[in-house]
């Protein structure tokens, strides 16, 4: 053949009756892999003349690309919050956990701690890739401390912080490097929370508004200094009122800079928002619709008592005291159920979406050539079948085992 | 010449591809003796290459050992342009069938020196051993391929500007901008064409009526390019009831009377299947 580099001898991997997410449409078509990466099979035939090496018949699934969750605070037991000497054991269980609900890639979430927390935890969470271990850590969500008091949810009162005194210099103070941190969330009203968002995201950080009592003025200003995110809408905020929508009225805003859109988080098992909120929310700005499921160590386990940082939370069936999660996996599934918006966007709001926000659309959250092939196998019903990362089955259900 | 005509697009469709189907698989293909086939684009085969595309999907046909050339490519569009004469063949046939991408020659519009890449066409398909089957259509100006009025009809594949009407006819495909169509090809010539074993033309639709009147009804004509085949000795022209439209009555009456004759070409179909 043609070309000596070892990439080009490396196996084709076709995936054949199948549709595939693309463009927010559900297309019949087929998926091609190589190298880990989802492949151009028509530059494939017309410029290497080469066909597929193997062929995977997909029963005639949906393929869509890995779901990517940016909140998640821990699960089956494990809370990132914990400063244990061997966190990363812990993140590496939920991430091989994950692969079951077909998470290809996750922020690990810590909740308002005490600085010292921070600095044992932190160095122990690196970015990482997926791979048959489990679920990609694209970095980690830091919820916390520097939130509003009167809208703290689970949060505990004694370890909220503000940087008014020394502005960056007390994020730093508080949480120690930021290298493994992928994003931040706080809340706007803070005093100088302007020169703390335009540092973090100087420093390549996504900053979140949550937690907040922020008004639609301030949380407008916040997005300009470069926040592109709100942590679980509706959630701990300001409730939309119509004389001043709060931060909820980002969605709708045309005071953000311009070609930039806000990205909001929406907890979707039906507990958190009702159905009816959400669809306001989804019809108001479908673009910036990210599924994420804000998963307490609970999560998987059964009734009993459980941790959140420095909190214990007691969970009874699906409600979990102090603001928890029910422990099932809310993904597209639970949205589409809920009769909220289409299959297309319900699977985009788990994947697409928030690659979009961490800035890695070209590899994640696509099945676009070129991207990293990461992707789940679904039912109709949007039940998971398989999960792959970088090409590679790493998950599979029962059933489809024979 | 064979005319046969159907009552509409899909059967017209259907009777191509059946013909197609059988006479590779009559030929018997086999490692050493390859079936060469030329193929057309744009809206008239469509519904042909989706009955060949049925027919390998249910196993009765397998392109395993057909070699295919198509009859031109646009200059200067890219490769990967969703108009492209590559596009168009990768999704409306390749990619659904079992042919060797080796075996799949398109003219490349792009190429350094565009009459050398032609001459290496007419040397690939000497070097197959010529065309068995080759399929086309007709433009509205009468033209085969890209061989617009005007073209000589002993030509060979090179480089042509295209005609007002083609471009016209074109424009649907990219959003009805005019500025946007490729003014250039590459293109088989008539005398290629000509020199095919035997030659199919695919007629479909009233706006090509006038054409195939011109073609089949009055003189070979240099201004009417398919004319030159009716000194071809094996030519069949497939049609709907909509492109007779501009035929006197005798002739579509003489040929439908035939048509009997004509589905024995047809019927029985063969398949690749085994005990068939």
């Amino acid at each position: 053949m043609r070309g000596g580099q070892d990439g080009a001898r490396a196996p084709v991997l076709q995936f054949t009756n199948c549709r595939i997410l693309r463009g927010q449409a559900l297309l019949r078509e087929d998926l091609w892999v190589r190298e880990g990466r989802v492949l151009d099979p028509e530059k494939l035939f017309f410029e290497e003349r080469r066909v597929a090496d193997e062929r995977r018949d997909c029963g005639g699934c949906i393929l869509a690309p890995g779901f990517i969750d940016v909140q998640i605070n821990g699960g089956f037991g494990v809370d990132f919050s914990q400063a244990t000497e061997d966190v990363g054991s812990g993140v590496a269980l939920v991430a091989q956990r994950i692969l079951s609900h077909g998470v290809t890639s996750f922020c690990p979430t810590l909740v308002t701690s005490p600085p010292e927390v921070y600095h044992k935890v932190l160095p122990q969470i690196p970015v990482k890739s997926g791979g048959p271990h489990g679920a990609g850590v694209l970095g980690v969500h830091l919820e916390g401390p520097f939130i509003s008091r009167e809208k703290r949810g689970a949060h505990p009162e004694a370890h909220l912080r503000s940087f008014e005194t020394n502005a960056f210099h007390d994020v730093l103070a508080t949480y120690g490097p930021l290298d493994n941190v992928r994003i931040v969330t706080l809340a706007p009203e803070l005093g100088r929370s302007h020169e703390v968002i335009q540092a973090l995201t100087a420093r390549g950080i996504c900053v979140s508004l949550g937690h907040s009592v922020a008004n639609l003025q301030a949380a407008e200003e916040a997005v300009q200094s470069g926040a592109t995110f709100i942590t679980h809408l509706f959630n701990a905020m300001l409730p939309f009122h119509h004389r001043d929508p709060g931060i909820v009225g980002l969605l709708t805003s045309d005071r953000l800079p311009p070609g930039r859109h806000i990205f909001y988080g929406m907890i979707a098992d039906g507990t958190h928002t009702n159905p009816a909120a959400l669809r306001i929310a989804h019809r108001a700005h479908p673009q910036g619709l990210v599924l994420v499921t804000d998963a307490v160590p609970a999560l998987g386990l059964g009734n009993g008592r459980h941790t959140l940082g420095q909190q214990e939370v007691e969970v009874d069936g699906l409600t979990a005291y102090v603001a928890g999660e029910p422990p099932a996996h809310p993904s597209s599934r639970g949205i589409q159920e809920s009769g909220c918006c289409s299959v297309e966007l319900a699977l985009e709001a788990a994947s697409l979406h928030p690659a979009q926000l961490l800035g890695l659309e070209k590899r994640k959250g696509t099945l676009d050539f070129g991207a990293d092939a990461d992707f789940v196998m679904l039912d109709d019903s949007l039940h998971v079948r398989a999960t792959y990362i970088s090409g590679e089955l790493v998950w599979q259900a029962e059933a489809a085992r024979q | 010449m064979r005319l046969v005509i159907l009552d509409n697009y899909d059967l017209a469709s259907e009777w191509a591809a059946k013909y197609i189907c059988n006479r590779i698989i009559q030929f018997k293909p086999g490692q050493d003796r390859y079936f060469t086939l030329g193929l057309p684009t744009g809206s008239t085969p469509l519904g042909c290459y989706k009955k060949l595309i049925e027919y390998h999907k249910n196993g009765d046909l397998s392109f395993k050992y057909v070699k295919t050339f198509n009859m031109d490519e646009y200059v200067g569009l890219p490769r990967n342009h969703p108009e492209s004469y590559h596009s168009y063949m990768w999704n409306n046939f390749f990619k659904h069938i079992d042919i060797d991408p080796n075996n799949a020659h398109i003219l490349d519009g792009n190429a350094t020196d565009l009459q050398a890449e032609c001459d290496a066409f007419e040397k690939k398909i000497k070097e197959a051993g010529g065309i068995d089957l080759f399929v086309g259509g007709i433009g509205p100006d009468g033209h085969i391929a890209f061989n617009e009025p005007g073209s000589s009809l002993v030509s060979r594949t090179r480089l042509k500007t295209l005609a007002m009407d083609t471009i016209l006819a074109n424009a649907k495909y990219f959003d009805g901008d005019l500025s946007k169509v490729p003014t250039m090809a590459l293109t088989v010539g008539v005398g290629t064409v000509m020199d095919a074993r035997e030659v199919m033309i695919l007629i479909t639709g009233a706006h090509k009526a006038f054409a195939l009147y011109k073609a089949i009804e009055e003189g070979v004509n240099h201004m009417w390019t398919v004319s030159a085949f009716q000194q071809h000795p094996r030519t069949i022209f497939v049609c709907d009831e909509d492109a007779t439209l501009e035929l006197r009555v005798k002739t579509v009456k003489y040929f439908k009377g035939l048509m009997h004759v004509h589905n024995k070409l047809v019927d029985p179909l063969y398949s690749m299947k085994e005990g068939n």
